[in-house]
């Protein structure tokens, strides 16, 4: 559905994307995972042929974004950062107008509006202004619009950024069971607990290259141990403790706030802490995530 | 041309709802400015006999209905196109459908060509109803004001897009829209200023197409096929230079 070979965006001396690789097949929910400024956005509107790529190849759907960007975005539906809702119409008219912009008669744009407003739980605000709706609602009826066209890929930047836990439980929920019905979704993200949930295989983005690549599962066993015991000391330094935790744990990482242990078994880990009685003010032990991929990676955390 | 009608469709939908609005600033004003000026400073100037045969509100008719024209299309193309681009962000969402930049601008124009022929219709409707019509040639008003609005919509769309802010708007109005509407022939004739500002007038777009307005509305006005065409190409030299310049404008914003 999508490949890309050695892509690269600049802006002037910006380099946003630095040549990257990436294949996305029918069906697949793909997802590119980074902190902001990792070049997420920039990839997505050069897939999403708003953006011509600086060097390298790119083919969607076996066409070149270049000569033949309108056939492409007849076929993608885009769900932008940022909301772009027309203001001045109703939720069913803004799903019934972008219908008209892919050709689709106003009969059956009606009928898929009122079909999509169904879906993501929209139906009773059908005649209502955009202006008043939440956040969250916002955000289904841009996805909603991102699904007129019945799209072979459903690109979707950052779709639950600035969401409360709630609203972004609703839209996982939906992406979900688009997912479930096959079509192709390419998402990006800086939530880690998104990615896991949402995607079957993912990239790691840092500043513009492709870090790691794989299904969550494969990354956390690749680039992370089974379990994690997180540490925090109020008094002391947490350098001066990593020292002797050292040999406690197959790595330490050293974050402001806490110090992370990262260990197969992360009981046993927790309990030879507690021996060496240095009195942390908390002891957790959770599973590894995408998180400590990500920080492993890149020494740095992903939402700062 | 399929996709450019789906977007000035979408502009219909929301005009549907939001004419009436519209009326006030489109007609109501312009009319009252005719009245006013037209039968109150005109019972003076009629007086002075300056005109001859014509009053003074049948001067200022065809006038008024292309500065009319001259406003909508810059204002249609002002805070709409920046708030496409900087605040409701559709713009963005147009290019991300299989749409091409001159799709999106002829949605925009078709709809402001519409705009513009049913305000002068109305506006001459009115005009005739007042007696200030007086040759056939009149039905030509309307698409001489279209041609004047999409000669100044295209350019200002230009501009529009490569700002951030509305703040450049009022210095558009003060030092571009509000001198050109004085002294574009429209109150009195252009022979009446001062050379320099006389030259103003001769480049503005506005002068033309009031010099052929009034030449289709007022009796004994004769105007030849040559200087017709002169004023009528100069106008579409703005039309397909503005359109030109809006393109470029788009495509940076939208294409980058």
């Amino acid at each position: 559905m999508i490949y890309a070979r050695g892509l690269v965006k600049r802006f002037g001396n910006f380099t946003a994307v630095d040549g990257i690789d990436v294949d996305v097949a029918r069906g697949e929910a793909f997802g590119f995972l980074g902190p902001n400024g990792a070049g997420k956005s920039s990839t997505m509107r050069m897939i999403g042929c708003v953006s011509p790529p600086t060097a390298g190849t790119l083919r969607i759907l076996g066409m070149d974004p270049h000569r033949q960007g309108t056939a492409i975005r007849a076929r993608l539906g885009v769900c932008p950062q940022l909301d772009s809702l027309d203001p001045e119409l109703t939720v069913a008219e803004n799903l019934v107008t972008y219908a008209r912009y892919f050709g689709i008669p106003r009969r059956t744009a009606k009928a898929r509006a009122a079909e999509l407003l169904d879906f993501v739980q929209l139906r009773e605000r059908a005649d209502s202004r955009v202006e008043p709706l939440s956040g969250g609602m916002k955000r289904r009826l841009t996805i909603a619009r991102a699904l007129v066209n019945n799209p072979d890929i459903a690109l979707l930047d950052e779709p639950t950024t600035g969401l409360d836990p709630q609203a972004r439980h609703l839209v996982w929920d939906r992406l979900f069971r688009l997912k479930q019905q096959g079509m192709t979704l390419v998402l990006t993200t800086h939530y880690m607990d998104e990615a896991e949930q949402l995607c079957d295989r993912l990239v790691v983005m840092d500043t513009g290259r492709i870090v790691a690549e794989g299904s969550p599962r494969s990354l956390i066993d690749r680039y992370s141990t089974r379990e994690v015991v997180e540490l925090r000391f109020p008094d002391t330094a947490p350098e001066d403790v990593a020292g002797k935790l050292a040999e406690l744990a197959e790595r330490v990482e050293v974050l402001p706030d806490r110090i992370l242990l990262y260990a197969d078994d992360g009981d046993a880990a927790a309990e030879a802490v507690h021996r060496l009685a240095l009195g942390p003010a908390s002891v957790l032990v959770r599973r590894s995530g995408l998180e400590d991929v990500f920080l492993h990676l890149t020494g740095r955390t992903l939402v700062d | 041309m399929r996709p450019a009608l789906a977007v000035f469709e979408s502009y219909l939908t929301v005009y549907r709802r939001t004419w009436r609005g519209s009326v006030l600033g489109s007609f109501v004003l312009p009319v009252l400015v005719m009245v006013g000026f037209g039968l109150g400073v005109g019972h003076f100037v009629d007086a002075g006999g300056r005109l001859g045969p014509v009053r003074y509100l049948d001067y200022i008719v065809p006038g008024q209905v292309a500065v009319t024209a001259f406003n909508q299309g810059s204002f249609e193309s002002m805070w709409p196109v920046l708030s496409g681009f900087e605040w409701s962000r559709t713009y963005h969402s147009l290019a991300a459908a299989p749409l091409r930049i001159v799709d999106i601008l002829g949605g925009d124009l078709l709809f402001i060509v519409f705009r513009l022929l049913t305000t002068s219709v109305v506006f001459l409707g009115i005009a005739a109803a007042f007696g200030a019509i007086h040759s056939p040639w009149a039905v030509a008003v309307p698409f001489v004001c279209a041609l004047l609005g999409l000669a100044v919509a295209t350019p200002v769309h230009a501009l529009s897009a490569r700002m951030t802010s509305d703040s450049y708007f009022s210095l558009l109005l003060r030092f571009g829209l509000i001198p050109l509407g004085l002294f574009s022939g429209v109150y009195f004739p252009v022979t009446a200023l001062p050379s320099a500002l006389r030259l103003l007038a001769y480049l503005s777009p506005l002068w033309h197409a009031t010099e052929v307005c009034r030449a289709a509305t007022l009796p004994g006005v004769p105007m030849s096929a040559l200087a017709l065409a002169g004023h009528l190409g100069y106008l579409a030299v703005w039309l397909v230079v503005g359109f030109w310049l809006a393109v470029l404008a788009f495509r940076r914003k939208l294409v980058s």
